[in-house]
């Protein structure tokens, strides 16, 4: 199957233009031909994934995209674990979504246009994750924000949507700068290729120079930034809950969120040799994780809106996310991503399913006491948000206690601070919603009931593997998540005195010869026998000149202390919440009181940083700073034009008119003609018409001209 | 086929002109008769253009085909001199395209006042000014073309264009004639600092002064020729600061002059550049090139602010295409293989996607009678295929991947994080970056561009008319420009396989009269 | 015999003509003047003809210059005739329509 890894994503396509072209036609049964392109999409990655357990062969496909200066620019497909699990994750999840949307967007004035484009999200999003290259990489990385934007104002004719679609996709235009620049430094210094086993194996072994490969890094990370909501570029995730539920369950908490976490762990031999990861401590990678983790649950605790409440808990999330990968707890965080698909959109269905019941609101102070009304929703949420709670043996537990464990034992202990702190936070905001929703007293209007069942089965599933991938895992078992998933590239020790000498002196052209090198030498050893594995690059330093190894981010044994404080904070945090929201025990005016008002206008505003981008920067730039620009432009620059024009025209002209044209050359013209027509109508007196006045000149000048000659003779 | 190497070119630059005289000896009356032939030339020189697409010799694109260097005005040494290489194909193509999908466009529906005989016949003109500036190989011949074009465009524009056409046709014919004075003063310049190795004169034809050795100039002379030459192409282009005449033009135009003149009539300028000033004098370009790069990234961080203070949409694409040229010029400035690739790819999609917005611009005027964004509303819902194509282009002209804008900026970005070792590398990471925050301005004002006037609902004043979606003509015309954005953006090599070896040529041309002086 | 009376007599006959020509106004008076200005011409032809003996060429023009003279009063008094139709007068200065 890995072979022919790119049908999988060419079949959401396909179906993605028949719904376009078509779908007119089907009307309402176009949503069938998406689910069959997912189902098929599925099976695909279903086997996908037996093949890979049973083989762990890297299988990679590539032909030619196109050529420039010599240079061939390959664009193709890379199977490895990564690529598998996500491939897995997006098609589960997607088909999920088209099975539940099939109830939820009944009746939609766009419902075909909303298949179209899930179907071209699915394509994108599959192709994102079997890019070999950084260039596809972006392709499919813009195309994932497009359809994100697409959905996000799916409902267009409202403004507040669109304003939302279009501050997602700016601010991810925002990020890509920094894919851009970044792609394109990775480009030139591991020997013009965009292959991304070339880059990783090129950064760690040494052949870049530290401080080019830090820029990289940092550029790749503001696109991370944007993507995958992280502190300051998260501001348009919370907006992007004006999409349809389903969509924010797919796009914005499952997978096309998680493209950035995902971008780093295919690009993490940069980001390991660029941030220093190794090195401990902090770099920048983990402190933006960390910052988003806690920032981002301290604000699911003011919201009312269940989907709000759910978006910043995403965003909290991906920080852990990126936290693990900055941390060098690889397996971390890409468990953690695999785990937190299948809870979060359980959660965000969930959502969905109340609101489907409750008149199409996700307002919290209109929920409560639904427990009873809809049992299977209950159940599921709080499946969900045990879960996300770290509450064992969930889902949640096990990956959040590995990214712990991992900022422990890699020596990071601010962020495994900010972790415990954000677990405490991420357990009460959830326990607040739970007991806002299904607890206490009906506050709405409307006839809450339980969602008919092509909505709770999808629910239900997520719910199931929400309870059970955790274990896949788990220290016990015999055949682990770790062993299938992992970073491994290629490296050749180029440090060294000799490395770094030639690596100062050589000049990036040279490098595009070592690229190939390195390329043609993997496909020989992949073959071969096993490398000598190393975690770090203090290791390959020490490593002889030109010895290859295989580079794989350390992983640690299970730690039953951490493990403990996780489950224990979990917990406290739940019973925080149950004391509060639950038992209202709570001081009733606890939020008039300062700081605690003041921290609760801080959050209810956001932090202010999305009224610094939206009505600061935003604003300003298309407003003040472009008006002046324009202004520039009409009057100073067009002015300047004009005023040539006016000036040439008002007093230039009129000189070289009046007194140089008119007078003099005119003059000169004018005379010319005065005097021949003053000839003329002197001559004319002697054309009067009588033959014999003509007869009589004629005479006279023949007799002159007689006579001259004969006095000439 | 061997009357078509020698004839080919001849014929695809000149059947236009004779189907323009046709025109003009057909009584105004016969309206069908008219618009039939002129359809017939156009669909000819397609003809012709496909076939010498479909001879070319892909293997060499480097190489000029189809040459023909016949003795014109011996007295100077002028030769009617025409070729193609991989370079000029595109163009080529993307003009005879243009012309038919404009005369199609505009099939029944032209514009006030009226006069299809007139347009068309001015149309096909142009059609012979933009082909033969592409094949030309004779700075004269070369310069003949460039000026052909100018008159019937400013016809177009001060007959058919809207309210303020006067001002708006004087200053496109003044900016442009100023530029092509100074560019004129260039070539004899060149001309008379020039001896062909063969005949021992001097010589106008630009393979044998792109020839190093042929020009004998200093380094100063150099400068100030280059200088003459960037003045006429970079009106043309337009570069900031001399872009002030294109969104006036464009604004009043009728629909099908924005389109030919944003579709092909720009890429003179930066033809201009790519075919004569950089291979004739590349002591000069190399002076020039960071001046050209800020100039460019001025541009488009420029253009794209102004975009963004529009009211008007058809102003607005106006002021899009000073950014997305100031890509194209970028690229150029780079001196290097991608960058010179990239300006080309770029020149072909943004004529491609330009065009578009400008004929889907021109539609909605002639439904809503109005341009003004804040009047308009809810395309989407009022004509949704028209509001969906109108996406479609927004998203390609933002530099969407898998659509062709990309390849137009990407890998201008791209070069000018390393340019030609003779340039600072400094300057134009500076320029990498600037330019690459543009993209994200581009993004903003296409998107807000596009909410104003597809999303929302459909305001008051338009409630009650019936506004209709995509027509047949506008079908016909509009699905090969849809096609061949998709199909560049997904595959480029259909464009980059032709143009990289001829541009190969240009960019070693240059690299090596360079590294031989600066050594 | 002496050539001078002849050309003499040419002479006084071609200034007749001439002044006949170019004073009278009546157009048949003019087209009898311009025939005596011929007949001059006629005879310097003949007498010089004589005059050279053998040299017979200026009889044969003589001959031609009657016979076209013949033609010549034809059609002359055909436009006479019709400026006499048109004007009804043959006066010559009321012919001016070509003044300019």
């Amino acid at each position: 199957m890995a072979h022919w890894a790119f049908l999988i994503p060419l079949v959401p396509a396909v179906s993605y233009f028949v719904i376009l072209l078509f779908g007119k036609r089907f009307g309402e049964r176009c949503s069938y031909i998406g689910i069959a392109a997912l189902s098929a999409a599925w099976v695909m990655a279903a086997i996908n994934v037996y093949q890979w357990i049973d083989r762990r062969e890297i299988v990679r496909e590539s032909i030619e995209w196109f050529e420039w200066g010599g240079g061939s620019i390959r664009v193709g497909t890379h199977v490895d674990g990564l690529a598998t699990m996500m491939l897995f994750v997006v098609t589960s999840v997607s088909l999920l979504v088209h099975v539940y949307s099939l109830e939820y967007l009944r009746g939609d004035r766009r419902y075909t246009h909303y298949y179209a484009a899930l179907s071209l999200f699915s394509a994108s999003m599959l192709m994102l994750v079997i890019a070999d290259n950084t260039l596809a990489l972006l392709t499919s990385w813009e195309l994932v924000g497009l359809c994100s934007f697409m959905l996000i104002s799916h409902w267009w004719e409202d403004k507040d949507n669109s304003n939302a679609g279009l501050k997602a996709f700016i601010t991810n235009r925002v990020g890509d700068v920094g894919l851009i620049v970044g792609i394109i430094i990775l480009y030139f210094v591991a020997g013009k290729t965009f292959d991304i086993d070339t880059i990783n194996s090129a950064a760690l072994s040494g052949s870049i120079r530290h401080g080019t490969l830090l820029i990289a890094a940092v550029c790749l990370l503001a696109a991370v930034c944007s993507k995958s909501g992280q502190v300051p570029l998260h501001i348009w995730l919370p907006d992007a809950m004006a999409g349809p539920t389903p969509v924010s369950a797919l796009i914005h908490a499952a997978t096309m969120v998680v493209a950035g976490v995902y971008m780093v762990a295919r690009l993490y031999g940069v980001f390991f040799a660029g941030l220093s990861i190794d090195e401990g401590g902090m770099n920048l990678l983990a402190l933006v994780g960390g910052v988003t983790m806690v920032i981002g649950a301290s604000m699911a605790f003011v919201q009312n809106d269940i989907k709000r409440v759910l978006a910043y808990s995403t965003i909290s999330q991906l920080g852990y996310m990126v936290a693990a990968l900055g941390v060098g707890a690889w397996t971390g965080g890409v468990f953690h991503l695999f785990t937190h698909a299948f809870f979060k959109a359980c959660l965000f269905l969930g959502a969905g399913s109340l609101s489907h019941a409750c008149h199409h609101t996700f307002d919290m102070r209109e929920m409560g006491g639904l427990r009873k009304k809809m049992p299977t929703t209950f159940l599921t949420f709080t499946i969900g948000t045990l879960a996300l709670a770290g509450v064992p043996p969930l889902a949640g537990f096990w990956s959040k206690d590995e990214i712990l464990n991992g900022a422990r034992a890699n020596d990071f202990p601010i962020i495994m601070v900010l972790g415990f702190v954000a677990a405490i936070m991420t357990a009460a905001y959830m326990g607040r919603a739970l007991y806002l929703i299904f607890f206490g007293q009906y506050r709405g209007h409307a006839h809450p009931h339980e969602s008919p069942k092509v909505m709770m089965i999808p629910v239900s599933i997520l719910a199931g593997l929400a309870v059970v991938v955790g274990l896949l895992n788990a220290p016990f078992a015999d055949y682990r998540f770790g062993q299938w998933v992992k970073f491994e590239v290629e490296v050749e020790n180029r440090y060294g005195a000799a490395g770094e000498v030639a690596a100062a002196a050589e000049a990036e052209g040279e490098h595009a010869a070592e690229g190939e090198v390195v390329a043609e030498a993997e496909g020989e050893h992949a073959a071969e026998a096993e490398h000598v594995i190393v975690h770090s690059i203090t290791e390959i330093k020490e490593l002889a000149p030109g010895e290859v190894v295989l580079f794989e981010p350390e992983e640690h044994e299970f730690n039953i202390g951490v493990a403990g404080s996780s489950v224990a904070i979990g917990l406290v945090g739940l019973l925080i919440a149950t004391w509060i929201y639950l038992l209202r025990k709570a001081p009733k005016n606890l939020l008039l009181v300062n700081p605690f008002r003041a921290l609760y206008t801080l959050l209810l505003q956001k932090y202010y940083l999305d009224k610094l981008a939206v009505d600061g920067i935003a604003k300003g730039t298309a407003g003040p700073v472009a008006d002046g620009s324009y202004w520039v432009n009409q009057k100073i620059i067009d002015g300047a034009v004009n005023g040539v024009g006016v000036t040439t025209k008002k007093y230039l002209a009129p000189f070289a008119y009046e007194q140089l044209d008119q007078f003099v050359v005119d003059g000169l013209y004018n005379g010319l003609g005065e005097t021949t027509k003053g000839l003329g109508s002197a001559f004319r007196k002697l054309q009067n018409g009588r033959i014999q006045r003509y007869g009589l000149w004629l005479f006279f000048a023949v007799a002159i001209l007689g006579l001259v000659v004969a006095l000439l003779a | 086929m061997n009357w078509f190497d020698d004839w080919g070119i001849t014929l695809t630059v000149f059947i236009p002109i004779v189907g323009a005289i046709i025109l003009l000896l057909i009584p105004k009356s016969e309206e069908e008769t008219i618009k039939g032939v002129a359809l017939l030339t156009s669909l000819v020189t397609m003809g012709f253009a496909i076939g010498l697409m479909a001879e070319f010799d892909y293997d060499d694109t480097a190489r000029l085909q189809f040459e023909v260097n016949k003795s014109w005005i011996d007295v100077i040494n002028s030769r009617y001199h025409v070729a193609l290489d991989g370079i000029s194909l595109p163009l080529v193509l993307l003009s005879a395209l243009i012309i038919v999908l404009c005369i199609v466009y505009s099939w029944n529906h032209f514009p006030e006042p009226h006069n299809p005989k007139a347009l068309l016949a001015l149309m096909l003109v142009l059609e012979t000014g933009m082909i033969g500036t592409f094949v030309a190989q004779d700075l004269i011949l070369f310069f003949i073309f460039f000026e052909v074009v100018l008159l019937p465009m400013y016809f177009m524009i001060g007959v058919w264009g809207g309210k303020n056409r006067e001002y708006a046709s004087i200053k496109f014919f003044l900016f442009t004639l100023f530029g092509s004075a100074l560019m004129l003063l260039s070539f004899l310049a060149v001309y008379f600092s020039s001896k062909d190795p063969v005949t021992g004169q001097h010589t106008f034809d630009i393979v044998t002064l792109s020839t190093a050795g042929v020009l004998d100039v200093s380094k100063t002379a150099a400068v100030v020729m280059f200088g003459g030459m960037f003045l006429g192409f970079g009106i043309k282009v337009p570069m900031f600061p001399f872009h002030t005449w294109l969104p006036d033009a464009h604004t009043e135009a009728p629909t099908v002059g924005s389109v030919i003149l944003a579709a092909v009539l720009l890429k003179l300028g930066t033809y201009g550049f790519i075919r004569i000033a950089l291979p004739i004098l590349p002591e000069g370009a190399q002076e020039w090139a960071p001046y050209i790069g800020l100039l460019a990234v001025i541009g488009i961080i420029y253009g794209a602010l102004n975009c963004l203070a529009q009211r008007d949409v058809k102003r607005l694409i106006a002021f899009s295409s000073v950014a997305h040229m100031g890509f194209v010029m970028l690229g150029i400035a780079t001196l290097t293989t991608a960058g010179i690739n990239a300006a080309v790819f770029g020149m072909v999609a943004h004529g491609l996607i330009t065009g578009l917005l400008f004929f889907v611009a021109g539609s909605m005027q002639e439904r809503y009678h109005t341009r003004e964004m804040s009047r308009l509303g809810g395309l989407l819902i009022s004509a949704p295929k028209m509001g969906w194509i109108l996406g479609f282009t927004a998203m390609a002209s933002l530099g969407l991947p898998g659509l062709a804008g990309f390849w137009g900026e990407f890998p201008a970005i791209l070069a000018a994080y390393e340019p030609l070792s003779v340039l600072s590398e400094e300057t134009f990471r500076t320029y990498m970056v600037i330019a690459a925050v543009g993209t994200v301005l581009a993004a903003a004002y296409l998107l807000v561009m596009y909410q104003r006037v597809a999303m929302g609902e459909v305001p008051e004043e338009f409630r009650d008319e019936h506004i209709h979606d995509v027509h047949g003509p506008e079908w016909i015309a509009w699905a090969p420009m849809l096609i061949l954005i998709l199909a560049l953006g997904i595959y480029p090599k259909l464009l980059f396989g032709i143009t990289d070896d001829a541009v190969k040529h240009v960019t070693e041309g240059i690299a090596t009269a360079l590294n031989a002086t600066a050594k | 015999m002496a050539l001078n009376q002849f050309l003499l007599l040419s002479l006084f006959l071609f200034c007749t003509g001439v002044y006949g020509a170019l004073v009278r106004r009546s157009g048949v008076l003019v087209l009898m003047s311009i025939e005596l200005m011929l007949n001059a011409a006629n005879l310097n032809l003949v007498a010089f003809s004589a005059f050279y003996k053998g040299e017979l060429s200026g009889q044969v023009f003589a001959l031609f210059v009657i016979a076209i003279a013949a033609a010549e009063v034809g059609v002359g008094l055909a436009i006479v005739l019709l400026l006499y139709r048109n004007l009804s007068s043959a006066d010559l200065d009321r012919a001016d329509s070509m003044k300019g």
